[in-house]
């Protein structure tokens, strides 16, 4: 196999990456605001669950969560193994990450002074507007950094669909490593992960320096 | 008898058993200034979060208007609906200690957001008042700044402006210059005078002396959660009280 076939097939499987990268975090983004708001729930039983979630979500390897979510419809339901896969992909990575952005969301909640919603309150401003126009914005700012942190995670992680026989870049570099015996398939996967980071982080470095119009 | 702008009567807070506020009550009439002044601790600070409902008061009521806005009954706190909340709330704004500016915020958005988005008034009109304002506080060149831009003292005068642009009929001050060093103080003192030359209803919550003599038609002296004296301020600063006298001794022991 030439380089060049070589390439043009893990630029394929590369696209499938992107394709559970951009959906995991579309999911995972806003999924992790509700999380958040199931933790800091005055209704304590929602609290609960959603804190024993988190700590599942954080305490166990999202491999095994991905097989999970694979094999369990199929053994418990006998359901159509080929039909879902996709969905429990997405399903997975996206419940895993939530849990880890609500995380991240709380800890920049928490960091908002009292004075800010006191302020608001005598302002008159309701519940939302000052969720909306007041906290959040600046919670933006607080926790992009650590949002960076996951982002850039989750492009490696995309390589964990694997385990379940995904055919994505990864897989691909596996595959192809194994038939022609070589490792350059491997190099290939590690410069397109390394260069997709690089972009991601330009472009969160560069919301960062947006939101630094105030401080 | 015309009806007082506030009246907290026989209010009671406590803080993990300490009990901060000791049947204290207070009556506001319009275009009144009033002082409060004591120690740390004597309670005037929390009467005010009181005042202003961003404290739960244990016993006691408070009113604006002749509206009840909080008040217990057999022991149990009550308040009224949302609304008449809402409309109690636009009585009175509330200058922090601290400023609590909103960081995100332009000086202009910072006191032009809530008339527009709260109050709901006309975008044109909001924003002409506030450059009154701003002109008025001394602060016109600052309109586009953001409040990280700005002296402390500069930050408590945008604060001052932005409780204005909400026309409170009455304005509660919780220490405004106890965050600022003392040049940044006097532009503060200034601004906040030139709101009693005005007659616009205030009470202020300080530890400048000099300030509350000049400035208040009455003055209160708090201590340990009780009024101790209360009276015109040449009344109030010349009482006989023995802790009243203490406190002033130390004051003006620090000021040699």
């Amino acid at each position: 196999m030439s380089f060049q076939v070589m390439l043009q097939q893990l630029t394929t499987g590369f696209g499938s990456t992107l394709v559970i990268f951009f959906l995991t975090l579309l999911f995972s983004l806003p999924l992790g605001m509700v999380v958040y708001f199931g933790r800091v729930s005055r209704f304590k039983p929602l609290s609960w669950i959603v804190k024993a979630y988190i700590s599942i979500m954080r305490g166990t390897p999202l491999m095994l969560q991905l097989l999970l979510w694979y094999f369990g419809p199929f053994y418990l339901w006998g359901m159509n193994i080929g039909g879902y896969k996709f969905t429990a992909i997405i399903l997975g990575c996206s419940l895993n990450y939530a849990a880890y952005f609500a995380e991240i969301y709380r800890s920049g909640i928490e960091s908002i002074p009292v004075g800010q919603y006191e302020a608001a309150q005598l302002l008159g401003y309701n519940k939302s507007q000052t969720f909306f126009k007041i906290v959040l914005p600046q919670v933006v700012k607080i926790v992009l950094p650590s949002v960076t942190n996951e982002v850039i995670t989750l492009v490696k992680d995309t390589s964990l669909v694997y385990s379940v026989s995904y055919i994505e870049m990864f897989a691909l570099a596996k595959q192809i490593a194994a038939a022609q015996t070589t490792v350059l398939p491997f190099v290939i996967a590690g410069v397109f992960y390394y260069v997709f980071n690089f972009v991601v982080a330009w472009v969160m470095e560069w919301l960062e320096k947006k939101m630094n119009y105030y401080r | 008898m015309s009806t007082n702008l506030l009246e907290m009567n026989h209010i009671k807070k406590q803080f993990d058993g300490l009990q901060v506020l000791k049947d204290v009550s207070i009556h506001v009439e319009e275009g009144e200034v009033l002082s409060i002044i004591g120690p740390s601790g004597s309670g005037k600070s929390t009467l005010l979060r009181c005042a202003t409902l961003l404290t739960r008061i244990d016993g006691g009521e408070i009113s604006y208007m002749g509206k009840k806005a909080i008040w217990t009954e057999n022991g149990k706190v009550c308040m009224p609906s949302k609304n008449e909340i809402k409309d109690i709330q636009s009585y009175f704004g509330l200058v922090f200690q601290n400023f609590n500016l909103f960081p995100h915020f332009t000086v202009m958005k910072n006191i032009t957001d809530a008339p527009i988005h709260v109050q709901k008034r006309n975008k044109d009109e909001v924003y002409k008042e506030a450059r009154e304002l701003l002109a008025k506080m001394g602060l016109s060149d600052k309109e586009d700044a953001y409040p990280y831009q700005l002296s402390g003292g500069q930050c408590q005068r945008v604060a001052i402006a932005r409780a204005l642009a909400l026309n409170p009929k009455i304005l509660f001050f919780d220490e405004p210059t106890s965050a600022l060093d003392p040049e940044l103080t006097g532009e503060v003192l200034r601004v906040i005078r030139s709101l009693a030359d005005l007659h616009i209803t205030m009470v202020i919550v300080t530890h400048e002396m000099n300030f509350a003599k000049d400035i208040s038609d009455r003055v209160i002296f708090m201590d340990k959660g009780v009024i101790a004296v209360e009276g015109t301020p040449s009344e109030v600063f010349s009482s006989s009280n023995a802790r009243m006298k203490e406190f002033l001794g130390k004051f003006h022991q620090g000021e040699k």
